[in-house]
């Protein structure tokens, strides 16, 4: 039957569509790190000199660190020598009157390819877009509309120019450099990624995206994204990745960190379609990401969505800290890995305010010989009356040779709280395709269309744009309902 | 500051002749490798994984006393303690530390016991401890089972011993192996052979009893053959106020079509440290049932690792913790499916109070080719005080695509209507909440096959629920 499965085919075979490489010149510094390299980063950027320290510290804190182990994965070694930690794709462009470089129309192409309108005017919908290629952020489109808000929204190092306290004030104060190995790497070497900010009680009248691209050989890509949402405000933000198909592993180490203050909500949505390697696992985006929110002020919401298809390896853990009373958290995550893909996803949600109340929803899927994990930790701290927790994960298992695995940790040291979690892992059952079967429904249809409702929950959670490239990007069409 | 290691590593290099001296030749034949092994590996940190919630260094160092010399320790076991199940027909053994007390005698009719019923036809075995504490093998009914010391097993029975001793414990990967085999003396050996089912359950009375502080290592080794089918009860006790450190490594072979049923209790009291590890092989169409009971104790560690080596082989594991005070415990386990059409249970539920410590950490391994396994893996945790802590950590590893696996962990408190309903009928609050601990130990008990064990179980669970010290009748320190 597995033989015949078109589906299982299709999802195992699925060629990646993104995989083509733009020809741009583009500026990459000599490859190696070094303290020489973390200060030309910085000088390139024209930083001050907190930052230059910042990024200083970091880097000798992550000479002192050895590359963690723990993970579910086999991970390829990382040669930290091999690696150029920046490129400028946009280097050719000449300086225009107001300042801002003009975009290669190359760059442009890319992006049109990719389907990321960089010219407000094709914008269908009411996205602002911050693209950002390699270390450098190319454009970021609707700053002037949102400006009349106050909201900020522009690349980090255009933020660290122009809103020097704003960053000073929040940069690595939700992940500290000192946080993990891979974290201090980044705090060393971050390049462009986004800076939002959201005044006391405004609502962000469009989503706000950033999509990053790796295109050059050789390099690896260190963005950083730093949200702040200030009282009563809210945004929902959206994140989108691809890379070039090459035959070499490229690393990319970010961290993002969100601030939510009281009464404010964030919604963060991440597709992430790195380039998975070929089917013989060969080449691929090592996805080493840090990502958490700290849930500061009073009934605050924060909500990572994530759909994960992409990356030869994820290892990352989207994670929140409830600080505030009464905030809530949740996490929605769908991460297919099929051929030599892994995963190691998850989340930690950490009770410390009182009444704060937090959901998992995890899906895994497995095909071919890939390898999904979730690990999860949720504690609730002795301070953290009233919490509440409910947790699930479920793996789907297509195909004899891959593995799905789930590893939930709990500490509690509240007797309050109240903590669930379940798990089940199983593949199709006979049953249910028998069930379409009988009524008329084709084998693979029925897998396509069990595959999606059992996706659909979290799928649900995306914004409406998001949901269709998800979808897509899942192989299955919402078409079609059971009559 | 001397590492923990290192008064373990002094203790052997002085002592390995008189280890082997009161030992017996295949004991002594892992010895060098278990003391190479050890050293090399040290005392887990709590970075490693399996011992995530457990301080192992801090718990092995302090300075115990040994008893390498194997000087008789004068104790009658009967005399202090009487510990046997009423209405459950037991061939009863004691254990003094790691001693096998031998010889079966059968007992005198008791006078009237817990609950009033005298009917008990448990045969004590009445060891008074001399030179010659170890009696020869005694055959167990008809079938030629045996129960008895394993040191003495292994001078009478090399091969047989040599052919299993070890081979599940392996010291290369566990610091807790490599110490209690580069230690262990002796401990208890039970073989049944193919086709013989031992119909009385086997109960043996673990007492631990010194006038120092003790360090025990105890080793069991557990062989049944194909068909073979027997019942264990274990009971561990402690009778002297005396701070106690104990390794045990039980080695456990279900051969084909066997069955086996373990109980293990733990009633000991808050100076006591145990490090258990438990090591189980089912070939197919085996079925184990395992239990391991912790109701008082110090620092508890159990380690339990299950291979279903063969098909069709079924397992349940279950377990209850009632801990309170500072108590410590920490149940880790394993099991490993690595043949098809198997299935395994586990159900553990804990009860916290005061400023209790406690995980549980259990993880399912489904290999490639276990096709058709099913598994179920629970843990349920009630906390009673702010100060307790729970870590629960309920793991699925699959390789199989044609499973059903499943898991689930919760950590909450007695239900608000229940205790209302209840307290609404005129039940008054503290009982109320007892009677719905009780309700909530009882899902393990009423796994208990054995009826009358179930009934003696409950019975000190309840009384360890309304906090009497839930030692048995008759024992010293409860009079």
């Amino acid at each position: 039957m597995e033989e015949k499965n078109s589906f299982v085919r299709e999802v195992a075979e699925k060629k990646y569509e993104y995989g083509f490489t733009t020809d741009v010149q583009t500026e990459i510094i000599e490859k190696g790190l070094s303290e020489d390299v973390v200060r030309l980063i910085s000088q390139k950027k024209g930083e001050p000199d907190w930052l230059l320290e910042f990024r200083l510290n970091a880097f000798h804190y992550w000479l002192t660190q050895e590359e963690p182990s723990w993970g579910h994965l086999k991970m390829p070694k990382i040669d930290y020598q091999d690696i150029s930690y920046y490129a400028d794709p946009t280097q050719k462009g000449q300086a225009k009157d107001n300042g801002q470089k003009e975009i290669d129309p190359e760059l442009m192409k890319t992006f049109d390819k990719l389907g990321i309108p960089l010219e407000e005017r094709l914008a269908l919908s009411g996205t602002a877009v911050d693209a950002v290629m390699d270390s450098v952020s190319v454009k970021t489109t609707f700053r002037e509309k949102l400006q009349e808000k106050g909201i900020i929204f522009s690349s980090i190092s255009e933020a660290v120019k122009e809103h020097p306290d704003l960053v000073r004030q929040y940069l690595g104060s939700v992940v500290p450099y000192r946080d993990n190995y891979f974290a201090a790497l980044n705090s060393a070497v971050f390049s462009d990624g986004s800076f939002v900010y959201i005044p006391k009680g405004v609502r962000c009248p469009m989503e706000l995206s950033t999509y990053f691209r790796i295109n050059a050989r050789g390099t690896g890509q260190f963005e950083r994204t730093l949200i702040v949402c200030d009282d009563d405000a809210y945004v929902s933000y959206l994140e989108g990745c691809t890379a070039p198909m090459r035959d070499e592993n490229q690393l990319h180490a970010a961290i993002v960190e969100i601030v939510v203050m009281e009464n404010a909500e964030v919604k963060y949505s991440t597709v992430q379609n790195w380039y998975p390697g070929d089917k013989d696992g060969k080449g691929g985006v090592l996805n080493l990401v840090t990502k958490r929110g700290h849930l500061r002020g009073a009934n605050s919401r924060l909500s990572w969505t994530q759909v994960e298809t992409g990356s030869a390896i994820t290892w990352k853990y989207p994670s929140c800290v409830l600080s505030g009373d009464n905030s809530q958290a949740e996490f929605y995550s769908v991460a297919v890995t099929n051929n030599y893909q892994q995963a190691d996803t998850g989340t930690k949600m950490i009770h410390i305010g009182k009444n704060t109340k937090s959901t998992i929803i995890s899906k895994g899927i497995s095909a071919g010989k890939s390898q999904n994990s979730y690990r999860g930790l949720v504690r609730v701290s002795s301070k953290a009356d009233g919490a509440r927790n409910y947790s699930s994960c479920d793996s789907l298992l297509l195909g004899s040779e891959c593995g799905a695995h789930t590893f939930p940790y709990m500490d509690v040291h509240n007797d309050t709280a109240i903590v669930e979690h379940e798990a089940t892992t199983s593949k199709i059952s006979e049953e249910q395709l028998l069930y379409c079967n009988q009524r008329g429904i084709p084998t693979e249809e029925a897998v396509s269309l069990i595959v999606n409702g059992y996706a659909k929950e979290v799928i649900n959670k995306l914004p409406m744009e998001f949901a269709v490239e998800a979808q897509k990007l899942l192989g299955v069409s919402l078409e079609g309902s059971v009559g | 500051m001397m590492s923990a290691e290192q008064q373990y590593i002094d203790l052997y290099t002085e002592c390995r002749d008189m280890l082997d001296k009161h030992s017996a030749p295949v004991l002594n034949a892992l010895r060098e490798e278990a003391f190479a092994n050890f050293q090399r590996l040290g005392f887990p940190t709590q970075k490693v994984e399996r011992y995530k919630y457990t301080n192992v260094a801090e718990a092995f160092a302090p300075n115990y006393g040994l008893n390498l010399n194997r000087i008789p320790i004068p104790v009658n076991p009967y005399e202090v303690f009487k510990c046997d199940v009423p209405n459950l027909s037991t061939s009863l053994y004691f254990m003094v530390n790691d001693q096998f007390y031998g010889k079966q005698s059968p007992l005198p009719p008791k006078g009237s016991k817990m609950g009033g019923n005298s009917s008990s036809e448990a045969q004590a075995n009445v060891g008074v401890a001399s030179n010659d504490a170890h009696p020869s093998i005694s055959p167990l009914g008809d079938g030629g089972a045996i129960v008895c010391s394993l040191k003495e097993a292994a001078v009478k029975h090399p091969e047989l011993v040599a052919a299993y001793y070890g081979k599940l414990a392996r010291t290369s990967k566990d610091a807790i192996n490599a110490l209690n085999t580069m230690l262990c003396q002796d401990g208890l050996f039970v073989y049944v052979p193919k086709n013989v089912i031992v119909e009385r359950p086997i109960q043996i009375v673990n007492v631990l009893r010194s006038d120092v502080d003790l360090m025990v290592n105890r080793r069991v080794l557990i062989v049944l053959e194909q068909g073979a089918s027997i019942k264990l009860l274990f009971c561990d006790h402690a009778i002297d106020d005396r701070s106690f450190l104990t390794t045990q490594v039980v080695e456990t072979y279900v051969g084909e079509n066997a069955h086996l049923e373990l109980y293990e209790l733990e009633e000991t009291h808050v100076r006591n440290t145990r490090f258990s590890n438990q090591y189980a092989d089912q070939q197919a169409y085996s079925t184990a049932v395992l239990h391991n009971i912790t109701l008082h104790n110090g620092i508890t560690r159990n380690r339990t690792d299950l291979t279903l080596s063969g098909e069709y082989a079924e397992t349940t594991l279950n377990g209850l913790v009632i801990a309170d005070k500072e108590q410590q415990v920490d149940n880790n386990t394993l099991i490993d499916h690595k043949a098809a059409h198997c299935q395994s249970g586990q159900l553990y539920k804990y009860v916290l109070d005061d400023k209790a410590r406690c995980a549980f950490a259990g993880r399912v391994l489904v290999r490639e080719g276990a096709q058709q396994t099913v598994s179920q893996e629970t843990n349920a945790n009630l906390l009673g005080s702010k100060e307790a802590r729970i870590y629960t950590q309920p793991m699925l590893e699959i390789y199989a695509d044609d499973v059903k696996c499943s898991h689930g962990s919760t950590v909450g408190q007695l239900g608000e209507q229940a205790m209302f309903y209840m307290q609404q009928r005129g039940i008054p609050f503290e009982e109320a909440r007892m009677l719905l601990k009780f309700a909530f130990a009882a899902d393990v008990l009423q796994t208990i096959k054995l009826d009358a064990l179930h009934d003696r179980l409950s019975y000190l669970v309840d009384k360890r629920f309304r906090g009497e010290l839930s030692k048995c009748e008759g024992c010293k320190m409860c009079k």
